[in-house]
């Protein structure tokens, strides 16, 4: 089994892991106690494993943690913390987003990133970029409110 | 009692706000700790073989290679379970299905009854030197003939899934004389339907740690509805109760699907094999080939309806595949043989209703539990009639609609409000004037469907719900409540109810929850009845408190009791007089008054009673809601997409209007991907649907916002006149979404799912099969 030495960074932070080569990234950041980001299908399609590589949306079951050598990774924790949470994250309290949770830390993670490309993202635009999130909770408005009372024009209340 | 619901509402100070709930703070920075984010020193990795037949005979086990295989901790097998039964019920239920036939083996002996039963455990340093082990375990089976559908299992001559025969339960009503009523009827309908087998498909999939602590005790942290499943491990186990414990995390999703044992029995037997902590985490694979589903039902109605569209009879039959074990089945058919008439007044029912059991995946609780299954046949069925009589689909079910007072089929009487027609209406009226279709292919149609569903237990199981609440030194609250919370607000629930009694503010309560060694046991978070049961248990405990401290602080404010008021973290007589709840509190431990109560809450309770001579009363009461879609059909595809939804259902008192408004959303949701999209293909007991590639559960893209409308009637069982609304949404979308296809297009579909492909077979669009 081919052993790799790689390094990131991780919320900011630089990092280290040894892992085998055809280790997930998602089992990486998992064994190494960024269980912020959870598993919910294995496969790429409920998108409870989002993490953000350089930025973008990926799902961290999908991607080989050999890729993440040399780039910036940011999960949910990076978002923000109890003492400064992210707007997102008070939206998704306030707008009542979070039920079990489970899927939360992937949802906020693709929302992030979509109001930073698209600021004044409208719903429907909203409805379209979480398509890869599943939630079997919320039935998804109460996430679209959050979100969308995240975007640049919304009316605040 | 006599106060006015609005009264009430004005009075409330906690109870009735959108407050945000303290756990999901902790959810959105990703603090919580769910089950398999648990980690122990020395833990090893648990894993499970598993079937990959249907109906085989195991000749052979040999585990000798994977027992040597280094890393390996523990192989077991059906020879090293201690008592190899798992018992598929609570006391009080075993009765119902027959005792041989609530059970089910732990690990399979010589015979394994469906695809994915548990074989052996493996327990490892490593999940992959686990999965190489379960490679290594050598497992000779001889392939039988199974039965996979309903029809062949009930032949006379099908193979027996179990010795008994493969009828495993059956209920009958009968209530005046359904077939007389029928032939007299003006408008008969008839018609037979199916709803098929689907999944809970929770985000987390099933997980636990298990290990034994200082004292002996083995302790399970798991996601679980049912803590209470320490017995279970207990009994497998050999050991006294007393000496299993489970913990519940915050749990991301259950449904239904987390009220049988899953991992908790297999991890209780690694760690005491083994003596160390040992995780267990199902992959969604396994997950969806191996844990009880929700069951498919074959519903015929006949239904017989006045010149005016009264309903007056309906013959019911009713077929439920159990699949390989009985679990829940017994008790699933029963809420489908009570509810099987509708919210609606039906003079003459009969029923008859039986579970069967076949080589598919079991099927077990899941949201709506069996009263969700027959709202596709009661609203079809009224919806034609409608139809057929030329009736507007409100007025014809404002006609029959329950009332306080009437009686259901099986003679329980109604004994608070019942908002069927109002429902109804204001559902309906909600989706105000039609819009017009997308393009020239489109057609546009509307449907409505109305329920009822149980919330609390059968009352004779005789349910109950304990809860302490306790006042510390500086005033602050604490709250233990045996409850798991998969995710519906049910801790946050239990803040405010304490708050709203005690006259503190919430984030002044501290909730513990699901421990079954250190909190008050309040059963199980199904059944719509947390809110409900525990909700009573905590105000009963508060309210205790609350007249205790009540008269302690009259004696500091020299003042007559009555005039006292606890509110805003203090003792208030009139604006003048306050003293600090913290001061009381000191006060009441200067005179040795209790600063803590213990709260019991006793469902309403009852012997059973024979459903076909109508015995009176099932469950404690029910919830009534209607929904109304819009859908949009394309007549080159067939494809319908829903593009709104209404759902209105009458909570009693919304204790958080905002917890409220995202069960309905959420379950209506889940009832969308059961309309229109979800389905298990199990292919001679074959699941072929293992993964979420290809089982599809709704995306944002797949569903509109559904517009909540909550009526609050301020009657009903619940702590300050709440009704449980957990499981009642899911059940209208389906029937709603089937009435407004017919009334866009002019076809009846009449199995679920409503695909595409079944839309445009009925349009002719397709040709042959």
């Amino acid at each position: 089994m081919t052993e790799l030495r790689i390094a990131f960074t991780l919320n900011g932070e630089p990092c280290e892991a040894q892992t085998a080569a055809h280790r997930t990234l998602l089992e990486v950041l998992r064994a190494r106690g960024a269980v912020d980001v959870k598993e919910g299908c294995g496969e790429g399609v409920c998108g409870t494993c989002t993490v953000l590589l350089d930025g973008e949306p990926v799902s961290s079951c999908l991607v080989l943690a050999a890729r993440a050598q040399g780039r910036d990774l940011m999960t949910v924790r990076g978002l923000g913390d109890a003492g400064a949470p992210h707007p997102l994250q008070s939206a998704f309290v306030a707008h009542g987003a979070a039920q079990c949770g489970f899927c939360t830390p992937g949802m906020l993670l693709t929302a992030y990133a979509l109001l930073r490309d698209r600021p004044r993202a409208s719903r429907a635009e909203i409805r379209r970029a979480i398509a890869g999130n599943l939630c079997r909770c919320t039935g998804y408005t109460k996430i679209i409110d959050a979100i969308a009372a995240c975007a640049e024009g919304a009316a605040r209340g | 009692m006599a106060e006015s619901p609005a009264a009430t509402r004005e009075r409330l100070r906690v109870v009735g706000r959108r407050l945000p709930r303290h756990d999901a703070r902790d959810k959105v920075l990703a603090r919580t700790l769910y089950a398999a984010d648990w980690q122990m020193p020395g833990m090893l990795e648990g894993a499970v073989l598993r079937s990959p037949y249907p109906a085989a005979r195991i000749t052979r086990i040999d585990t000798s290679r994977a027992a040597a295989c280094p890393g390996v901790a523990a192989v077991l097998t059906a020879r090293d379970v201690p008592h190899n039964i798992l018992w598929t019920d609570v006391p009080g239920q075993t009765s119902v299905v027959g005792p041989l036939r609530a059970r089910v083996q732990v690990l399979a002996d010589d015979q394994v009854r469906y695809q994915g039963e548990a074989v052996a455990l493996v327990a490892a340093e490593t999940r992959e030197i686990a999965d190489r082990a379960l490679e290594l375990i050598d497992v000779a089976y001889e392939a039988q003939p199974g039965v996979f559908t309903t029809e062949d299992a009930l032949r006379p001559d099908a193979p027996r899934v179990h010795e008994e025969g493969n009828v495993l339960a059956t209920w009958r009503v009968r209530c005046g004389d359904a077939d007389t009523a029928l032939a007299r009827a003006h408008a008969v309908v008839e018609q037979t339907y199916r709803c098929g087998l689907i999944d809970h498909a929770y985000l987390e999939p099933e997980a636990g740690v298990a290990w034994i602590d200082a004292d002996g005790v083995v302790v399970v942290r798991a996601s679980t509805q049912v803590i209470e499943h320490f017995r279970d491990v207990a009994d497998v186990l050999g050991l006294p109760h007393n000496k299993v414990r489970v913990i519940g995390p915050y749990v991301g999703g259950g449904f239904g699907g987390k009220e049988d044992v899953t991992v908790e029995v297999f991890l209780g037997l690694l760690a005491y094999r083994t003596g160390r902590p040992v995780r267990m985490v199902w992959s969604r694979q396994e997950s969806l080939l191996a844990r009880p589903k929700r069951h498919p039902f074959t519903l015929r109605y006949r239904t017989g309806a006045a010149r005016d569209g009264t309903l007056l009879a309906h013959r019911i039959e009713l077929t439920a595949d159990a699949g390989a074990y009985a679990y829940l089945s017994a008790l699933v058919l029963l809420y489908a043989t009570v509810t099987a008439a509708g919210p609606y007044r039906v003079p003459h029912v009969a029923v008859d209703a039986r579970a069967v059991y076949t080589n598919n995946p079991p099927t077990s609780a899941m949201r709506g539990f069996g009263a969700m299954q027959m709202v596709l046949g009661y609203e079809s069925q009224i919806d034609q009639i409608a139809r057929r009589l030329g009736l507007d689909p409100v007025e014809v079910r404002r006609r029959s609609a329950l009332r306080r007072g009437d009686r259901l089929p099986v003679g329980q009487a109604l004994d608070t409000h019942v908002a069927v027609a109002e429902a109804a209406e204001r559902a309906w009226a909600a989706l105000g004037p039609p819009r017009a279709p997308s393009s020239p292919r489109h057609r546009v149609g509307r449907g409505l469907a109305c329920n009822l569903q149980p919330y609390g237990r059968l009352v004779w199981l005789r349910d109950w719900a304990s809860a302490w609440v306790g006042l510390e030194a500086d005033g602050s609250v604490v709250v233990r409540c045996g409850v798991p919370d998969v995710g519906g607000g049910q801790a946050s629930s239990l803040c405010q109810i304490a708050a709203e009694a005690l006259g503190v503010e919430p984030d002044r309560v501290t909730v513990h929850i699901a421990d079954s060694a250190l909190t008050p046991l309040a059963g199980t978070t199904t059944a719509t009845r947390q809110l409900y049961m525990s909700g009573n248990a905590v105000l009963v405990a508060a309210t205790q408190l609350h007249d205790e401290v009540r008269r302690v602080a009259a004696r500091l404010l020299e003042t007559p009791v009555e005039q006292v008021a606890l509110a805003d973290g203090a003792a208030t007589a009139g604006p003048e007089r306050r003293v600090l709840l913290a001061d009381v509190v000191k006060e009441c431990a200067r005179l040795g008054v209790p600063r803590s109560h213990l709260g019991v809450y006793h469902a309403p309770a009852g012997d059973p009673v024979d459903l076909e001579r109508g015995g009176g009363r099932v469950f404690p009461d029910y919830t009534f809601g209607a929904h109304a879609v819009e859908v949009e059909v394309d007549v080159d595809t067939g494809a319908a997409s829903v593009r709104r939804h209404v759902a209105c259902h009458d909570v009693g008192r919304a204790i958080n209007p905002q917890s409220v408004e995202g069960q309905v959303q959420g379950g209506a949701v889940m009832g969308l991907g059961y309309g229109l999209m979800e389905e298990i293909i199990v292919d001679r007991g074959v699941n072929l649907t293992t993964s979420f590639a290809s089982y599809l559960i709704p995306s944002a893209l797949d569903v509109p916002d559904v517009e909540p409308i909550i009526i609050e009637s301020g009657d009903g069982k619940g702590p300050f006149a709440a009704r449980g609304i957990g499981e009642p949404p899911i059940g209208p979308p389906a029937a709603a979404i089937a009435n407004a296809v017919e009334d866009a297009v002019g076809v009846r579909i009449t199995d679920l799912p409503i695909t595409p492909e079944k839309i445009a077979r009925a349009l002719g669009l397709l040709s042959g099969g």
